[in-house]
């Protein structure tokens, strides 16, 4: 495999959130706006990419039968480190994403690519990947974030957008919103693939 | 006691985990395709809830805050989840293997499921007591299993209706969990405040 399919993997043939459907409680309960989105991926890339450095760099000196033990520690190390620093820079956001920051200690993905892709890989492969993964994890929030500040503010970074006639869909900013919301751009992209393989 | 009520009442309906904070998407996509496997996953994740939220608020009062290190909170909460897991299905194996039948499955599946680590979180954010903590765990569990069994009996109708071909499998299940959580909007006003 070279660098550049290792890299790219996360962004769109394995994207984490939309297309392994994992990390789905911080892609449906922060995505309400792009920002938020833009936090939480930031916080993620942070803990991925530590972790899976640590995971691959002593991947040889843990037991296997307490591998997922070991994992799990590294990984709420890192999230404790990204919580704290969060508190602390910029306390508004920390608020906003509230338990959620705490809650990427349970992210599948992160679990999932030190056991999949960090354990058995070289350190510098290894942190190729979680920078993929982690920014396909991104744009995936970012995206479903656009779609529900516009729709539910009409707003988008905080601006306005100044549609006329336009009366924010409150719906969106609620729970129900983020599952309409994940459930139609999942199909989409299926959609994609689909037209994707009639053509060949 | 009307405070315990409003917890319970809170956790299972108002705000139910899945439908309002999102957490345990993951069981609540993967198993909610039949109603046997999403009822006995239902009674391990109650059963476990209700025991982690008593050891997690044992371990957060009692040694974390007593010795002023709450910074280790997400470390030893993490690591208490999974052991007790660990532990409830080695006992559950030697001492009631019917049990084991119905519930040794999922029980591994729990660890990595958000909404244990979750209880914990929110049980330290609103402060709750001991015997608060334990029904919120109860309660939450059982809200769990609610909407898990309402799923899965759609689930099974949905399998004869015709869905478009971009729709199948997981788009199509999070619009009907919207559509749910929309239908559990309609408790909110049981409690206000």
């Amino acid at each position: 495999m070279s660098k550049k399919t290792i890299f790219l993997a996360g962004l769109w043939r394995e994207h984490p959130n939309l297309r392994q459907l994992l990390g789905m409680c911080p892609t449906l309960a922060i995505t309400t706006s792009v920002l938020n989105g833009f936090a939480m991926g930031t916080a993620v890339l942070f803990v991925l990419v530590f972790s899976s450095f640590m995971v691959a760099l002593i991947k040889r000196l843990i037991p296997h039968q307490v591998r997922i033990a070991v994992y799990t520690i590294i990984i709420a190390t890192f999230v404790t480190i990204a919580d704290i620093t969060l508190k602390a820079f910029s306390p508004q956001i920390s608020r906003a994403l509230g338990p959620y920051v705490p809650l990427i200690v349970v992210n599948c993905i992160i679990l999932g690519r030190a056991e999949a892709f960090a354990s058995r890989n070289s350190v510098g492969n290894s942190v190729l990947d979680a920078l993929g993964m982690s920014l396909g994890f991104m744009w995936g929030l970012m995206a479903i974030g656009a779609v529900r500040e516009i729709l539910g503010r009409g707003t988008i970074f905080g601006f306005r957008l100044g549609i006329i006639h336009f009366r924010p869909w409150i719906i969106m900013l609620l729970p129900a919103g983020a599952f309409f919301v994940l459930g139609f751009v999942i199909a989409f992209m299926n959609f994609l693939d689909r037209q994707k393989r009639l053509k060949t | 006691m009307k405070e315990i009520f409003l917890i319970f009442i809170g956790a299972v309906l108002v705000n139910n985990f899945v439908l309002s904070y999102f957490l345990g998407i993951c069981p609540f996509l993967g198993v909610s395709n039949r109603l046997e496997s999403s009822l006995g996953m239902g009674m391990a994740v109650t059963f476990v809830m209700s025991l982690a939220a008593a050891i997690t608020w044992l371990f957060y009062y009692l040694i974390l805050v007593r010795f002023h290190i709450e910074f280790l909170e997400y470390v030893v909460f993490i690591l208490v989840i999974a052991s007790l897991v660990q532990i409830v299905e080695m006992f559950i194996k030697k001492y009631s293997p019917p049990l084991y039948q119905a519930l040794g499955i999922y029980l591994p599946l729990i660890t990595t499921n958000c909404a244990i680590l979750g209880l914990a979180l929110f049980m330290v954010l609103r402060q709750y007591n001991f015997v608060q903590s334990v029904i919120f765990g109860f309660a939450t569990g059982l809200g769990f299993m609610l909407v898990l069994v309402a799923m899965a009996g759609i689930r099974e109708e949905m399998d004869f209706s015709d869905i478009p071909a971009a729709f199948k499998g997981a788009p199509i299940v999070l619009i009907t969990a919207g559509i749910l959580a929309l239908a559990f909007m309609g408790f909110s006003g049981l409690i206000s405040g």
